[in-house]
């Protein structure tokens, strides 16, 4: 008993994680039509910068917000430097992210080593919580709190602001809604720096889980792409609910069937995508 | 007397087809300009052209005497040009206020509460998913996100496709009222009557090139330039 509660929780955990992670990685995708192959790297930079943070005894929230920031900045830079000088050439903009990938990777060894660098969680959150006789990991459930917050925010932002409702159109029609006006690249900005603000942040937030360690890009990216291809692309719904499925999928899987893992979870992406290929939130983009 | 809209010696490819040859139309200031010709001949490609979505291997665009050729989209819509593109497109997870919200520019005299005035039918769905509206509804949309921009330059894609009889009787009233208040206007159309009967001037494009310019009346007169640029109208 205690097991399947506490890998739900778990699961619930790393779902939230999943969703900080992949929310952005799914706006960017579904307005450039470019999966962002960095994302994952972003990520890893966060938990990095985090961790640095935390050792010069920052506050835990105020770290993940510089980190979040910092990252965003970097994003803003990635799109703006690179990824718009090859506008139309989505192939290009693609292999582009995985070099820069690569890079920010390499950059990570050469400043922080090869060993895996913890980021302790704020001390008030670490007692484990009794709830019903049975003891949750307390910093899990701010975790999931956290993530759903940040969900209700975005939500807020996509669903009830005009810069909202202009996304969603660029999602929808990217070239009609540059034909109505709207300054699709000051979106394309916008929607990289939340992405990889996102990103940061998740890397702090998952560090006292994940920690940061290289290799954590690699593990986060095909996560991210699981969780948008089964959500849909550009949903934030879908990424929601993907996030909590791969969460489940990648905690119970590994757990129940460890050399199974990567089966367990990318094989119901296939299904996914040979019943639905546009995911189960998603739909055909122009 | 500065043309509201100025196609010069336009070339432009869609894929690897060369689609228009040295096309020249001009719209006057005011005035609906009707483009005709068969499905293919290169109508839809002209607006895409004057829109920015393609850019024209030589000649030049012109609106209000200001060259647009070359620029984006976006830059274009801010010279005043606004599409009721093909299809409607109209942004379809967005409601339909929203699809108004997003196109609104200038402080001219279109806003929210005038389409709705315009479009009774669009404020009773104002809260509804633009996707689930009707093919005629969608098509008032489309016109009501296009006058938010507050255009001088109205490019209209075959707006009665697909329509019933009364409702493209109702989109001819407006594009008529619309003209009347002194929008120049670009009208491409398959539907003959409803084009002769709204335009002032009247260009035929056939394979590409403009084969037939001249005033509605002339070509109402012109049995023949119908008949063989046109066919089975």
């Amino acid at each position: 008993m205690q097991f399947w509660i506490v890998q739900s929780l778990n699961s619930l955990a790393m779902g939230g994680l999943l969703f900080l992670l992949s929310a952005g990685f799914s706006l960017i995708f579904g307005l450039l039509r470019i999966p962002n192959l960095a994302h994952g790297a972003l990520f890893m930079l966060g938990a990095y910068f985090g961790a640095t943070l935390l050792a010069s005894h920052m506050n835990f929230w105020l770290a993940a917000l510089v980190s979040g920031l910092g990252v965003g900045l970097i994003g803003v830079v990635l799109e703006a430097v690179l990824l718009r000088r090859l506008a139309g050439n989505e192939q290009g903009q693609v292999l582009v992210t995985l070099g820069v990938a690569f890079i920010i990777a390499d950059l990570c060894l050469l400043t922080w080593g090869g060993d895996p660098m913890p980021l302790g969680a704020p001390r008030a959150l670490r007692p484990p919580v009794f709830i019903g006789g049975f003891a949750f990991p307390g910093y899990r459930l701010v975790v999931l709190g956290f993530a759903l917050v940040c969900a209700l925010l975005l939500w807020l932002l996509l669903e009830r602001t005009r810069l909202g409702a202009m996304i969603r159109a660029g999602v929808d029609d990217r070239e009609m809604a540059r034909s109505v006006g709207i300054p699709v690249s000051r979106l394309f900005s916008a929607v990289f720096f939340l992405g990889a603000f996102l990103a940061g942040v998740g890397g702090v937030v998952g560090g006292p889980i994940l920690s940061a360690y290289p290799g954590l890009d690699a593990d986060m990216l095909p996560l991210a792409l699981v969780v948008v291809i089964l959500g849909g692309v550009g949903s934030l719904p879908g990424a929601l609910v993907g996030s909590f499925i791969v969460g489940g999928i990648y905690n119970f899987g590994s757990a129940l069937f460890p050399d199974f893992a990567y089966v367990v979870l990318f094989l119901p992406m296939v299904v996914v995508l040979v019943i639905k290929p546009t995911g189960l939130f998603g739909r055909v983009l122009r | 007397m500065v043309e509201a809209l100025i196609i010069e010696n336009i070339d432009s490819l869609y894929g690897d087809s060369h689609v228009l040859h040295g096309v020249n139309l001009t719209l006057r200031e005011g005035a609906l300009l009707a483009l005709l010709g068969r499905n293919g001949a290169g109508k839809s490609t002209c607006l895409s052209t004057v829109m920015g979505w393609l850019r024209p291997r030589k000649g030049r665009v012109a609106v209000f005497g200001q060259t647009v050729s070359g620029l984006s989209p976006e830059a274009i819509v801010a010279k005043g040009v606004a599409l009721v593109p093909q299809g409607r497109r109209v942004f379809p997870t967005l409601s339909v206020r929203e699809n108004l919200v997003v196109a609104h520019r200038g402080r001219g005299a279109w806003h929210m509460e005038r389409v709705f005035d315009t479009f009774p039918r669009l404020r009773e769905r104002r809260s509804q998913a633009a996707g689930s509206l009707s093919g005629g509804e969608q098509q008032m949309l489309a016109i009501g996100r296009a006058l938010m921009g507050n255009p001088r330059v109205l490019l209209m894609d075959e707006p009665s496709e697909g329509l019933a009889p009364q409702i493209v009787a109702e989109v001819g009233r407006i594009i008529s009222s619309l003209r009347a208040e002194g929008l120049s206007i670009v009208l491409v159309e398959q539907n003959l009557n409803l084009a002769l009967q709204l335009a002032d001037d009247v260009a035929i494009i056939n394979t590409g090139r403009v084969v037939f310019t001249g005033t509605a009346a002339e070509m109402a007169a012109d049995h023949s330039a119908v008949d063989r640029h046109l066919g089975v109208f």
